[in-house]
């Protein structure tokens, strides 16, 4: 999905996905590591705040990762 | 001859242990045959026992990809074996991920055959396919009755030291290793049947095919985030409470569009996940967990970013074929188009 995404709409594309391996071999430009597989910009141990900050700390990452120049795949 | 010591490796559903519940289950070992085992030991004959089972939770596995390796190798090694089998994982891609690698830590750390099985999309085969022998085996376990037997068979002749043939006789995975061999015919005078063949229309099989580079060239960086549109895509299953467009928790046969226009949250009451791959608990209770809707209002009310596209898109990938996924990105990315994105933040579970 995230190959033929970043063909057809012709703008950057950034994977958020927790098993970094996998997006390398499926072929993402721009990974952005999450948390885990069933909460990936999430932790339910961490109280409100404390998760969504974390949320916060992901998505900006994401969006570093969309607006930095890549030349080969590359891991945030 | 003595016994050849089977080990086998499978995770917690097969092992019997649970759902995705139980994905996150550390590893362990049992003695003898367990599920898919019994039958792959029946297969093997009687000079060829599985002598133990480990067994790992998926997502535990995936999301600790060293140490779980480690603690399966530990465990593995316990049994003294001969031969490690793991899967077979069909279509299934945290566990193709966890056979591929433990077959391949298991063959270079213990110096032992291994081999395992797996459907040729999943994403364990293309990752691991060049270091250890996968069967090619159909994408659901309700091929297991066909996978068996080829498991078996390929297992047998490793753990027997006998010469494996190409990956067409054998039934594995290619694993781009070229053998130099003598042939009745010289190189020119196969490659002009071949061509006569081609001119003909008529089937021909190449001696030498080329690899698929399906790479996608990375596009140019967003140059203003605070003037940038960005959507937001997941294949996590992230649907309106009630999953109005019957997305199914498997094999995906469509993707949904929902509009998000004035939602500033995603709630217990409102959304949901029908994604059947993963442990649910925690995107029903907070589907900002797999879909960052409150981040972005966040964001998109500081002026970091220019704003989040009033849709969204989502499917569920969960043994969705890449012909499939392909298909709804392809649709997906027209319409997104359409509207001038600028940027798409993807998130995957």
């Amino acid at each position: 999905m995230v190959k033929e995404l970043e063909e057809v709409v012709n703008v950057p594309v950034v994977h958020v996905c927790t098993v970094v391996p996998i997006s390398m071999t499926v072929g993402a430009n721009r990974i952005d590591p999450a948390v885990a597989i069933p909460h990936p910009l999430g932790n339910p141990q961490l109280n409100r705040d404390e998760e969504f900050a974390l949320r916060t700390s992901i998505v900006e990452k994401a969006l570093k990762a969309l607006s930095t120049e890549v030349s080969e795949q590359t891991v945030f | 001859m003595a016994n050849i010591r089977v080990v086998h490796y499978l995770n917690q559903f097969f092992g019997q242990i649970g759902g995705e519940d139980k994905a996150d289950i550390t590893p362990f070992s049992k003695d003898g045959p367990i599920g898919p085992g019994t039958a792959l030991e029946k297969a093997m004959g009687d000079d060829m026992p599985i002598v133990g089972t480990v067994i790992c939770g998926d997502t535990y596995f995936n999301e600790n990809l060293d140490t779980a390796t480690e603690e399966v190798i530990a465990l593995v090694a316990s049994f003294k074996p001969d031969l490690l089998i793991a899967g077979p994982a069909f279509n299934a891609g945290r566990y193709g991920m966890a056979c591929g690698a433990v077959c391949a830590a298991v063959q270079e750390k213990l110096k032992i055959p291994v081999v395992t099985g797996m459907y040729e999309e999943n994403p364990g085969a293309d990752m691991y396919k060049k270091n250890v022998y996968i069967v090619k085996t159909g994408n659901s376990a309700a091929q297991m009755r066909t996978a068996v037997p080829a498991l078996a068979r390929l297992a047998t002749r490793l753990a027997k030291g006998e010469v494996i043939g190409s990956p067409a006789e054998e039934g594995y995975l290619a694993r781009g290793i070229r053998k130099n061999v003598f042939h009745e015919q010289r190189g020119s005078a196969r490659a002009v049947e071949m061509l006569l063949k081609k001119i003909k229309g008529e089937p021909f099989t190449t001696e030498y095919p080329m690899p698929v580079f399906d790479r996608v060239s990375p596009r140019p960086a967003i140059k203003d985030l605070s003037k940038a549109k960005i959507a937001l895509v997941t294949s996590g299953g992230i649907v309106p409470k009630g999953n109005p467009d019957r997305i199914e928790s498997s094999s995906a046969s469509k993707f949904g569009r929902y509009d998000i226009s004035g939602i500033n949250d995603l709630t217990e009451e409102t959304f949901e996940t029908a994604h059947g791959g993963y442990d649910p608990v925690y995107a029903n209770k907070d589907a900002d967990r797999v879909l960052p809707v409150d981040v972005m209002r966040k964001l998109e009310r500081e002026g970091k970013i220019g704003k989040l596209h009033d849709v969204y898109y989502a499917t569920v990938g969960n043994g969705t074929s890449v012909a499939n996924a392909k298909k709804y990105a392809n649709a997906i990315g027209q319409e997104l188009k359409q509207e001038n994105v600028d940027g798409i933040i993807l998130t995957s579970t």
